[in-house]
């Protein structure tokens, strides 16, 4: 049975209920343009809670990901077993190139050593590797990141270099407990500065969520061509110089130069988070960087 | 008959559904796919569900579960906050306005609705991301996004009625 006190307070609630139900629309679209805003100012605890959330999902999203990878796996491997006599002889070419260049790699190496003996160079500080599988997407249009298995107990910092198969992909933009999110060097909010190998001309390397990123603030003159290597410079003290970053592929009046990256982004399985040690790469309390 | 607390704790459950199918497909929306270029227009299975618990079960998917889904979604997802929230709460409104007209309809009716919504919830998206970002933004890849949600809905429609089915029609 029902207490009677209950009465009134349902008399006072159904007209409160009933108005914000009338316009719980308009509350809720004024909810989420706040939302935006409060995203725009408070980046930071924004971040937090968004990496709450990443990790107390990732678990689900790992489970997820694992049957999709295998069946990508088979259907792959399917192709590959038809393709496997032409790629055996494509590694074989490969292959023979790549012994010429071990030699070519094996001299400068001992000619690099003993230049540095005569000049006493410092070593550079050592590198610590941290590998980590990627579980999840965006998928959304506007959007390129990455979600992957470590997070702040496997040594992941916000700010280090993300690294996949022939070079940099991006940089860790939020570091949950064991989970993290890497921002792709094609989306639109990533900026990386970066030097031309040949001409040694810098810019900054700018994605605009297409498959290709831009390069920003080059003179207008500059002798860039087509196929030329991009790679990092190390200036602003976050990556360090000489990663291998894309290559040229168009250069044009209206589209500038764009910048296809060394690894194909929409493939990455897993990747290295790396901690180059360098000074200032501890991003913690800069908002800028979303 | 006075229903016990199990029966009713098994309705609460049952009534959760449409919310726990749409979260799970939040996630299932971000499964990598090693296909080139597929991240980028992912259907957006979320807006599948949203569209049909609206016009079926409008009494379970209320505009502050869109609101919160979206908002899931915009958590994880680490693009702005409040985008899919907004997207989401304004479908839910612009179906529920047309429900009547979208229960009387065929199957074809309805998914030319959906590709409707689809276009609005596209340009919506499109426009909160350049103002955003505060330039314009390639429209492109939203549309393609749409499309293939547009092509995904009788997949997932098939198996939200299944779902429907088995969970709210006891």
């Amino acid at each position: 049975m029902k207490p009677r006190s209950s009465g009134s307070v349902v008399r006072l609630a159904a007209p409160l209920r009933a108005l914000a139900h009338r316009f719980s629309f308009l509350l809720l679209v004024l909810a989420s343009i706040a939302l935006m805003m409060v995203g725009k100012i408070e980046s930071l605890s924004v971040d937090t809670a968004r990496a709450r959330v990443t990790d107390a999902f990732s678990p689900i999203l790992d489970a997820i990901s694992r049957p999709a990878a295998t069946a990508a796996r088979v259907i792959e491997s399917v192709v590959e077993v038809e393709n496997a006599f032409d790629e055996n002889q494509r590694l074989k070419a490969e292959n023979a190139r790549l012994l010429q260049w071990k030699q070519a790699a094996l001299r400068l190496e001992s000619e690099n050593a003993s230049l540095r003996t005569l000049l006493r160079v410092t070593p550079e500080p050592s590198v610590n590797f941290i590998t980590a599988r990627v579980i999840a997407t965006p998928g959304s249009s506007f959007v390129r990141t990455l979600v992957v298995t470590a997070g702040r107990r496997d040594g992941v910092k916000k700010g280090q270099a993300a690294l996949a198969g022939a070079g940099l992909i991006g940089r860790v933009i939020e570091v949950g407990e064991w989970s993290s999110r890497v921002l792709l060097l094609t989306d639109i909010n990533a900026r990386v500065p970066v030097i031309l190998e040949s001409s040694r001309q810098r810019a900054v390397l700018a994605g605009d969520n297409s498959d290709q990123a831009r390069l920003l603030y080059l003179p207008p003159e500059s002798p860039v061509q087509v196929g030329e290597r991009v790679v990092t410079s190390g200036h602003g003290g976050l990556f360090p110089p000489g990663l291998a970053v894309g290559v040229v592929t168009s250069v044009s009046e209206r589209g500038g130069v764009r910048v296809l990256p060394n690894t194909d982004l929409s493939r990455v399985e897993h990747l290295r988070l790396v901690d180059f040690g360098l000074p200032g790469t501890e991003f913690d309390s800069s908002p800028e960087w979303k | 008959m006075t229903t016990t607390f199990w029966q009713r704790l098994d309705k609460a459950g049952r009534n959760l559904a449409p919310f726990a199918v749409t979260a799970m497909l939040v996630l299932v929306g971000m499964i990598r796919i090693p296909v080139p270029a597929y991240a980028p227009v992912a259907p957006n299975l979320t807006l599948i569900s949203v569209y049909y618990w609206t016009i079926h079960r409008p009494d379970l998917m209320r505009p502050g579960v869109a609101f919160l889904i979206g908002l899931l979604q915009d958590l994880l997802i680490g693009g702005p906050l409040g985008v899919n929230a907004l997207m989401l709460v304004v479908a839910q409104w612009a179906v529920m306005n047309q429900r009547r007209v979208f229960l009387a309809s065929t199957f074809v009716l309805l998914w030319i609705g959906f590709a409707m919504v689809m276009i609005g919830a596209a340009f919506l998206q499109w426009l909160a991301f350049s103002v955003l970002n505060a330039t314009i933004l390639p429209l492109k890849p939203a549309l393609f996004q749409g499309l293939l949600t547009v092509a995904m809905f009788p997949a997932l429609g098939w198996l939200l009625i299944r779902v429907h089915r088995a969970f709210l029609n006891g």
